[in-house]
């Protein structure tokens, strides 16, 4: 069993009349089956209302499921006695930096989860040191959090989540109020604490790009999951991630739509770089060719 | 229909010792029927000034003309004005607040004085043009999806039929479908309409697809105001003030970088797609 395990998972949202009588019964995740591997870079994708956050939500008891079970690390997230234990392994960020921060300098607000798990004060210090330097934000500690950029807040509220010592980390659209580069700066954040701490995430993003360095890529629809893959496996099939209101990255989609037209080029590129490889041969002999006929 | 700013200077806690330039020296005109990409760095100062623009906010010094007239000269209509410039905040379905989507879109013409049937006609027009189907209108806005949501926040906002419509933002947090179909109705406002849009965006490829001009904020000041492909030939400025170029505009650089020609200014899939083939002797034109 990996780190994350959901097995015959349903979760209904139940909305209730004034008397307490079931008034309709919305199904958000329907029979999921899912196995995480410790370690692994997972992104998942899904339109909105495809019912990843509710499954996101799971992970670490901020709901439970109707019916079938959720495992963290071996616990039952139904288990009452070990709710605590479940939300220290599974930490998760959420979109909107300015509804995560409440500290009026950037380390006390870092410092708040383990404050609040009962950490022995020297032990919270160094875990806010360890936490502002895992996101590469030390030298903003004795800041206000106002002050930051878009980014850089995200960076302090994931530093919050590691300085809980978490195993696993779920971000839920962590990016979509950011610029560019904070988009950047976040991605790359999360993707070095997975390299050098192991640190097992789950990234539920709309932006394909986002993906391209992900171990595994799972796709949700309607409360079930339709894809799993590596990201070359899933951005091969750009015809099926449309039909599931997805997209692919600009260059994924300029190589398939060369290759409807005949240019030989292989499925599922991903990056600038490999695109540029596949295709300047391409170009440099048909210019070869053209210089000779001319 | 035309907003002209001139000299604008906005400063927070003015007089005291934080006082600082949210915009500084902005100056710009938008003509009639435009389609004005907005873009900048987190903290540019890109909500600050569309706030100018419908008078929400009010510049420390410089002036703002709408249709030639000074909005800052006494007894300017500012409530007509705010009909005329239509704001869509960013995540404006959290502003829905009526019992259902019909009687929410209404509010606005409702405060404009209109007579139930106007204000409902209007209502249903509005509903319309942003794609959401009769059968949702009774429902209460918190029952929608996130996509319908904002459309219902959208149409409350055309329900006023602003001449102007400004929007901060409207796809953050929307799946890829739903951002396209959204931008494909502001699109179609803009073509079938007449109306002129002000689209602020994070997204690069979007602005890329959309705008046929862009206004470039950093640091409370106007960097660049062109169209597109010129402003997007600025790649390593873009960068240097935290933005970037669409994907393709790299893809483009790259092969150009490596002696294939392809015109510099290419910035969508479609233009690249069309470029290479033709290079390649395939499709249309073999040049």
């Amino acid at each position: 069993m990996g780190i994350i395990k959901a097995s015959r998972l349903i979760y209904d949202y139940i909305r209730r009349d004034e008397e307490d009588h079931v008034e309709e019964v919305n199904r958000a995740i329907d029979g999921l089956e899912l196995d995480i591997k410790a370690g692994d870079f997972v992104a998942i994708l899904g339109h909105n209302g495809s019912g990843k956050s509710t499954f996101a939500k799971q992970v670490n008891g901020i709901l439970l499921p109707t019916e079938g079970t959720v495992w963290i690390s071996g616990m039952k997230t139904t288990d009452e006695n070990h709710i605590w234990d479940i939300r220290k392994t599974a930490g998760m960020v959420f979109q909107n930096p300015d509804n995560q921060i409440i500290g009026n300098v950037v380390e006390e607000d870092v410092g708040f989860g383990p404050e609040n798990l009962g950490v022995p004060t020297e032990e919270i210090w160094r875990r806010v040191d360890e936490s502002l330097e895992a996101v590469g934000m030390t030298a903003y500690r004795l800041k206000s959090p106002n002050k930051l950029s878009g980014g850089q807040k995200q960076r302090v509220a994931i530093a919050g989540v590691m300085a809980m010592k978490p195993q696993c980390i779920i971000l839920d659209e962590p990016t979509a109020m950011l610029d560019p580069n904070g988009r950047t700066e976040v991605i790359r954040t999360i993707h070095e604490l997975n390299r050098k701490e192991g640190i097992t995430v789950l990234l539920i993003t709309h932006y394909m790009e986002e993906v391209i360095w992900a171990d595994r890529v799972i796709v949700m629809d309607d409360g079930h999951l339709v894809m799993d893959g590596t990201p070359r496996e899933i951005f091969s099939q750009v015809k099926e991630l449309k039909g599931y209101r997805l997209d692919v990255p600009q260059v994924t989609e300029l190589a398939y739509e060369l290759k409807k037209e005949g240019v030989e080029l292989p499925d599922g590129i991903l990056t600038i770089e490999e695109l540029i490889e596949h295709l300047l041969p391409v170009l440099q002999s048909a210019g070869a060719k053209a210089v000779k006929d001319s | 229909m035309s907003i002209r700013a001139e000299h604008i200077n906005y400063l927070y806690g003015e007089g005291t010792a934080f006082e600082q330039y949210a915009l500084k020296d902005v100056s710009f005109e938008i003509g009639d029927g435009q389609f004005v990409g907005l873009i900048g760095h987190t903290g540019s100062g890109k909500s600050t000034l569309i706030q100018h623009l419908n008078g929400l906010l009010r510049a420390s010094s410089g002036k703002i003309y709408y249709n030639g007239e000074d909005i800052y000269q006494e007894g300017y209509d500012m409530k007509a004005l705010r009909s005329r410039v239509g704001l869509v905040f960013q995540y404006p379905e959290h502003q829905l607040f009526e019992v259902d989507v019909f009687s929410d879109v209404c509010f606005g013409p409702g405060n404009q004085g209109l007579s139930k049937e106007e204000k409902e006609e209007r209502a249903r027009e509005a509903l319309h043009l942003v794609g959401l189907e009769e059968r949702f209108w009774t429902q209460s806005p918190f029952e929608l999806s996130g996509g319908q949501k904002r459309r219902a926040a959208i149409a409350g906002v055309l329900a006023m039929r602003p001449e102007v419509l400004i929007l901060d933002e409207p796809t953050a947090g929307l799946d890829p479908r739903g951002r396209d179909e959204i931008l494909d109705e502001i699109s179609a406002l803009h073509k079938e309409k007449r109306m002129t849009i002000v689209l602020v965006s994070h997204s690069m490829e979007d602005i890329a697809r959309y705008a046929d001009r862009i206004l470039v904020m950093s640091h409370g000041e106007k960097l660049f105001d062109a169209p597109p492909k010129e402003v997007f030939r600025h790649y390593q400025e873009l960068e240097r003030i935290g933005l970037a170029a669409p994907q393709i505009t790299y893809v483009v650089q790259r092969l150009r970088e490596q002696g294939i020609l392809l015109q510099e200014d290419i910035t969508t899939v479609g233009e690249a797609k069309a470029a290479i083939l033709r290079l390649l002797g395939k499709g249309g034109s073999e040049a």
